[in-house]
């Protein structure tokens, strides 16, 4: 079954986040909390498109991802340069960190 | 140049504060996103790939050096250092944070610049000959002009809403560097048969997804009518363009579906209820804004100048720099020096802050505090000395700004592709960083000669791809990047649209596709020929077999 995270732009700074585990934006995709399933899914995007995070965060929605060892990878290679930054500047994004 | 009344200080001032609220009532939650993001908009701010993108206008490539120094340290200060010029002559800023764009809004007013009309179904930033002013060929100066359009045009009442963006683009000169033939309307200055200086109006040119060259609506409008003229072409375009369809909502298509006979006979129809009421400019006016752009206080010298002859004989580097890049100017012992924003193997239009300030200083000590955008991502010292060039290029080069190759191969135009933008299908930049590094030998690109390679990440065109001699553009095939190659584009006054030339590249295989076109193109080229003359002379299918053999 094809497994699925949310991401967003936060709104304040418009930097890229996650939805994770604990109901907060990550700028981490390793702490994202995956849904297996379009059920479970459809229940992920529904939390983060409630109305009291429109202050929060910006444009949520859904992006396939894979399992791999410890981290969680974007199959989408836009999605994986939004957990890094861009790929000519290597000393910016969260690919510098 | 232009200096803002108190009318233009007021109204961006206010603009700016109001965008403050906004931003404040945002950010509390009192409008939505939805509310908010056409307020944003209208101010230049998008949300891209990984933050939030400031597009600040630089009206008609034009800067003083005071605001070129701002920039640099608004990319200091709410950027990561560094900026983006783009092809319509703006800046563009890649990681501003929402609630600090109302103090740098505020710092851009300052020096009497803004993000007003950067974005959003209106006008946007009017464009214009990067050589304005300097050109030894044009008839004469088109930015006063193009500031009487800005200011038409700045909030027009009717204009705001329009079915889709509108982009007017204008030459003095009949080399058009401007690519006016592209632009929703391009206006091209000449004279008549009676001798007086007008334009020629082309309407419905445009890139993106349904590229068109612009249709000739009037052979000839005087100056005093120009503007009324505009506004006729507008309020048809407002009227009959198509809303509902994003992609069919530019006047291109209007003017293709209907025809460029139907719409002239609607645009005249119009004209002539207006033509003679509040938007006649006369010739007054006219002098008024010729002389807020009166020519610098050049000095009268020879036109030779033995040091600098000195210096192209004794460095190597020098002299290759002034052949590419030094053009003709019209005042005797002055010449136009283009600053490269691609070095080789860089990123295309990108400048740090420290670079950009360096070139307001160079501005303000060498070209009488002047600064130009180009269109093909370069910046431009307009006016300096012969006797100065050495001293200009000797400072540009310490700061990797020498590059000698203004017009070959490694002069890319590229949209900042998907390692930014929201609506990239693939990236742009490092497939011209590598185009660049392959074509880096600077013999090799004297061979080569004059070849503009134009590359877009997506179907939008922001790269310019249908007229580069060669245009790349990106698109995904199944979650890969490949690359379709057009051929025979050409943005200048013989303006065309690019053939496609086959099936698209992978990433792997796209390099070496250019060379092999560059090889072909050596090959069989006659004396004096450019890489498009020769395509215009023998056609797609010489290329086409190097590029697919047999396939």
């Amino acid at each position: 079954m094809s497994l699925q995270v949310v991401t967003a732009n936060r709104l304040d700074d418009g930097l890229v986040v996650f939805l994770a585990s604990d109901g907060s934006w990550s700028e981490n995709i390793n702490d994202a909390r995956i849904a297996d399933g379009k059920e479970a899914a459809d229940a992920l995007l529904a939390e983060a498109s409630a109305p009291e995070l429109d202050i929060v965060i910006v444009g949520p929605y859904l992006i396939d991802v894979e399992q791999q060892g410890a981290d969680i990878v974007p199959t989408k290679y836009r999605e994986v340069l939004r957990t890094k930054g861009p790929s000519v500047r290597e000393d910016l994004g969260y690919q510098a960190v | 140049m232009y200096r803002y009344d108190d009318f233009d200080r007021q109204l961006v001032h206010e603009r700016t504060e109001q965008f403050r609220e906004q931003v404040k009532r945002r950010l509390a939650g009192d409008i939505t996103e939805e509310q908010f993001r056409p307020l944003r908009l209208m101010n230049g701010v998008y949300l891209q790939l990984h933050a939030y993108m400031l597009r600040v206008a630089v009206p008609y490539g034009t800067l003083r050096a005071d605001q070129l120094r701002q920039l640099g340290m608004i990319a200091r200060v709410y950027d990561k250092g560094y900026g983006h010029f783009t092809t319509r002559q703006n800046i563009q800023y890649n990681w501003p944070k929402l609630d600090e764009i109302p103090d740098a809004l505020l710092d851009l007013a300052k020096v009497e610049m803004h993000a007003i009309q950067t974005s959003g179904n209106c006008i946007r930033n009017t464009t214009t000959d990067q050589y304005a002013g300097a050109a030894a060929d044009e008839i004469e100066d088109p930015r006063p002009y193009c500031e009487l359009i800005r200011q038409w045009s700045t909030f027009h009442p009717e204009f705001t809403y329009l079915p889709r963006k509108f982009k007017i683009a204008v030459t003095g000169s009949p080399n058009d560097r401007a690519a006016v033939k592209v632009h929703d309307i391009g206006l091209r200055m000449h004279q008549n048969d009676a001798g007086e200086t007008g334009f020629e109006v082309m309407v419905g040119g445009g890139l993106g997804r349904t590229p068109f060259v612009g249709k000739t609506i009037r052979e000839f409008i005087g100056k005093n009518d120009l503007f009324s003229y505009l506004e006729a072409i507008l309020r048809v375009y407002n009227r009959f363009g198509r809303r509902d369809n994003k992609y069919k909502a530019r006047i291109k298509i209007l003017v293709h579906e209907e025809g460029i006979d139907k719409i002239r006979e609607l645009v005249e129809e119009e004209w002539a209820q207006i033509k003679d009421g509040s938007l006649r400019v006369d010739d007054a006016e006219i002098a008024h804004y010729i002389e807020q752009f009166a020519p610098p206080a050049f000095e009268a010298l020879s036109d030779d100048d033995a040091d600098f002859e000195r210096h192209k004989s004794e460095n190597r580097r020098f002299a290759n720099w002034v052949r590419s890049n030094v053009i003709e100017h019209k005042q005797p012992g002055y010449a136009i020096a283009n600053v490269s924003l691609k070095p080789i193997g860089g990123i295309p239009g990108d400048a740090t802050d420290t670079q950009m300030e360096l070139v307001a200083d160079l501005s303000e000590k060498y070209s009488f505090g002047d600064v130009r955008v180009t269109h093909e991502q370069n910046l431009v010292l307009p006016h300096v000395k012969k006797a100065d060039l050495f001293a200009v290029w000797s400072e540009l080069d310490k700061a990797d700004l020498g590059t000698a190759n203004l017009g070959y191969v490694t002069d890319i135009i590229s949209c900042p592709g998907l390692d930014y933008c929201a609506l990239a299908t693939a990236r742009s930049i490092p497939l011209s960083q590598r185009i660049s590094e392959r074509f880096g030998d600077l013999d090799r690109q004297h061979d080569i000669g004059e070849l503009k390679i134009k590359i877009s990440g997506c179907i939008n065109a922001c790269g310019h791809h249908h007229v580069g001699h060669i245009g790349i553009l990106g698109l995904d095939k199944r979650g890969k990047e490949f690359y379709q190659i057009t051929l025979g584009g050409d943005a200048s006054q013989d303006a065309s649209i690019g053939k496609i030339a086959g099936a698209g590249f992978s990433e792997a295989e796209v390099v070496d596709a250019i060379e092999s076109l560059v090889t072909k193109y050596i090959d069989i080229r006659e004396s004096g020929e450019r890489f498009i003359d020769t395509y215009r002379r023998v056609g797609m299918d010489p290329f086409k077999e190097v590029l697919y053999g047999d396939r």
